[in-house]
């Protein structure tokens, strides 16, 4: 592989070298990982690798990139993927106006090595637009920006082929500039829902790791530590019904987003507990198919509320 | 250590992962940022560094366990144990020579053929297997292209959107003045097709058959999906990605647990539209199912099941070999629950029937976007 001799060093948080390190401070900062996940961090920043985040929508993914750029003290760089996203959009764009304005500027000064030199000028950076890849590319801090490039499943094959050279190489080739190296290569996560099967080309160049829901436990502790105004008693009855709600084979099945959700309505309806009234008030945000919430009603809501003896 | 990640990494070839050196070398690394004396930091470098899927978990915890219990891989097991699912009848054979003498003593060989055309009509539940080997190289040739969409990719056009690049690069010539104006517009591209097949008994005279016929889109180069429904679902898209059709299919019976075990279709359209469906693979696409509609489970599942099916997909087609049966109607009680959610349905029991369905795929290429439905 290339970057077997290359010296990439990477971007640690200072005063943390282990991973249980990491997680303290990651959960200083909101975010409660698991050991798996938060040695997949720790391995990708001081690997100075890509790290490519799966799961179910809405357990935390995209969390970790804006968790790294708070802990990391540098700019958050995103670039949303969709179909059809092209170079113009991801990498980018020459400023046609300006350039326009330029050409006739050359124009009103009219004298022939004057528009010759004019021209010239015409593509230059200054002229060029730069969107995320590129923004994070030359980014010149002292700390790499954190490069979120979220559901890269969304994005068509063309595009994915076009990440790869940029993962590798943390390069981007302008073909009337030249290249432009990272001065240091950008933190950089990617998120994929699995809507298809990302190019194992694109996985191989980065640390892979798969964000299962939380259990019970650790969602509990999530909900205090996100909504603070939940009471304990509160946060258990909704992680619980959460928890349950995942089991009952749903077409979307509730995310940790969800039970966030759902917790801040009830804080702000000023819920002390769980009971049925407010369960079917609110389920909306929580359960979002019409099928789904017959389901889930249909299915008791004492199995929810865990005054069904559960 | 080195060395006892180099025989892990064997090990886990073995058991299926795809643990090539550039990721061996991607994990001693991780090993050395970490402390390889603690199992749990082997562990989590290993998972980082080796697996690419969510597949890959279980067989990585497998081999993990068995490697650092010092159980030498005598536990591992192959967790795609090998299928009863023969293709030996598959294999091609020259044709049968039969060798005669006639009256005047002269030797004369007699080629058994099938005239094309009248294989084209023949049902393949009557095949021989030299017409199975002849059928092959019909499927082939044959191409399989999805409807098309618009894409949002833009390519250069005499009218739409206004493009300012090459506007621009024009302007130059003519002194910085746009005297021409360039356009673009959405480009179009096939629709992805979705092809499930089912592999139950009830199948088996077809479901080979129909396998290549999903093979021979998988290599056309279209953006071709292919599972398998049995008791499970199975997919086998990349398995069918060689071009060797032999090869191609037996990767993908190995890949399958269940070859000609019971149906339940309703439970495994239910995985299918629960795990790929509706997180995109079926959204605007072309999807097939090839089934004679044998439900053994709750009818009900599956009505529910092809319904949100029909409401993802761009168009549903069905195709049941049985129906080319004269008099058939849809008896079987799953097929009668899914035809109301059905756009196309056809029979698919000969070889013409396989170009009809062909037609069918590309047909709606015709239809504009939010045409038809």
């Amino acid at each position: 592989m290339s970057e077997a001799g290359n010296e990439r060093r990477g971007a640690l948080p200072p005063g943390v070298s282990r991973s249980q390190e990491l997680r303290k401070r990651l959960q200083g900062e909101g975010y409660l990982a698991d050991e798996g996940l938060s040695t997949a961090i720790l391995l990708a920043l001081k690997l100075g690798r890509p790290l490519f985040l799966e799961g179910e929508a809405g357990v935390g993914k995209t969390e970790v990139a804006k968790v790294l750029s708070r802990l990391l003290d540098t700019p958050l760089i995103r670039l949303q993927c969709y179909e059809g996203i092209d170079v113009n959009q991801a990498v980018y764009e020459w400023d046609y106006a300006r350039q326009l304005l330029h050409i006739r500027t050359a124009e009103a000064f009219g004298a022939e090595e004057d528009r010759q030199r004019f021209e010239d000028e015409l593509y230059t950076r200054q002229f060029l637009v730069g969107r995320p890849l590129l923004q994070a590319i030359e980014y010149e801090g002292s700390t790499p920006p954190v490069l979120l490039i979220d559901e890269v499943d969304r994005a068509d094959d063309e595009f994915e082929a076009f990440l790869l050279e940029i993962l590798s190489d943390f390069a981007i080739t302008i073909p009337e500039i030249g290249t432009i190296h990272a001065h240091r290569p950008p933190v950089a996560i990617l998120t994929s829902n699995r809507t298809r099967e990302v190019h194992d080309a694109l996985k191989r160049r980065c640390l892979y790791f798969y964000i299962d829901h939380p259990g019970l436990e650790r969602e509990v502790d999530i909900v205090r530590l996100r909504v603070p105004g939940a009471e304990e008693r509160l946060a258990r009855q909704v992680a619980t019904a959460v928890q349950g709600l995942r089991s009952m084979d749903l077409y979307k099945p509730p995310g940790v987003a969800e039970t966030l959700d759902w917790t801040e309505a009830l804080v702000a309806l000023g819920a002390k507990e769980l009971d049925e009234a407010l369960i079917e008030a609110t389920l909306g945000s929580v359960v979002k198919y019409r099928e789904d919430q017959q389901r889930a009603l249909g299915a008791g809501l004492q199995l929810l509320t865990g005054t069904g003896g559960v | 250590m080195l060395r006892a990640a180099v025989t892990f990494g064997r090990l886990l070839r073995r058991a299926g992962l795809a643990a090539g050196p550039d990721r061996m070398v991607e994990f001693v690394r991780a090993l050395e940022e970490l402390d390889p004396d603690r199992r749990e930091d082997v562990y989590w470098a290993g998972r980082v560094t080796l697996c690419s899927r969510r597949e890959d978990l279980e067989l990585y915890d497998r081999a993990f366990r068995a490697f650092w219990e010092r159980k030498e891989g005598r536990a591992l097991k192959r967790s795609k144990t090998r299928m009863s699912f023969s293709l030996a009848d598959d294999s091609v054979q020259p044709p049968k020579k039969t060798v005669e003498r006639n009256e005047s003593g002269e030797e004369m060989v007699r080629l058994r053929y099938s005239p094309v055309d009248i294989l084209r009509k023949k049902d393949f539940a009557l095949y021989t297997s030299e017409e199975h080997a002849e059928l092959n190289k019909l499927l082939g040739d044959l191409k399989l292209s999805g409807a098309l969409r618009r894409s949002r990719r833009l390519e250069p056009a005499p009218r739409g959107r206004h493009d300012p690049r090459r506007t621009l690069r024009g302007a130059m010539r003519t002194g910085g003045e746009p005297m021409r104006h360039r356009y673009r517009k959405a480009r179009s591209r096939p629709r992805r097709v979705v092809m499930l097949c089912d592999i139950s008994g009830s199948m088996a005279s077809y479901s080979r058959v129909l396998l290549r016929f999903m093979h021979a889109g998988v290599i056309s180069g279209e953006r071709l999906e292919a599972f398998v429904l049995g008791t499970r679902l199975t997919r086998i898209t990349r398995e069918l990605a060689t071009k060797n059709p032999d090869r191609a299919l037996s990767e993908a019976s190995e890949a399958v647990r269940d070859w000609s075990g019971g149906t339940r279709i309703g439970d495994t359209m239910k995985e299918f539209v629960d795990r790929w469906g509706q997180r995109g693979m079926a959204r605007g696409s072309v999807v097939v199912i090839l089934s004679d509609g044998w439900d053994r489970g709750d009818v009900e599942v599956l009505a529910e099941q092809m319904m949100r099916l029909h409401r993802l997909a761009y168009k549903v087609i069905w195709v049941n070999p049985l129906k080319a049966a004269p008099g058939y109607r849809p008896l079987a009680r799953g097929m009668a629950a899914a035809l109301p959610h059905v756009d196309v349905f056809l029979s698919g029991h000969n070889f013409e029937s396989l170009e009809e369905l062909a037609w069918a795929i590309a047909g709606a290429a015709s239809e504009r976007e939010g045409g038809a439905r």
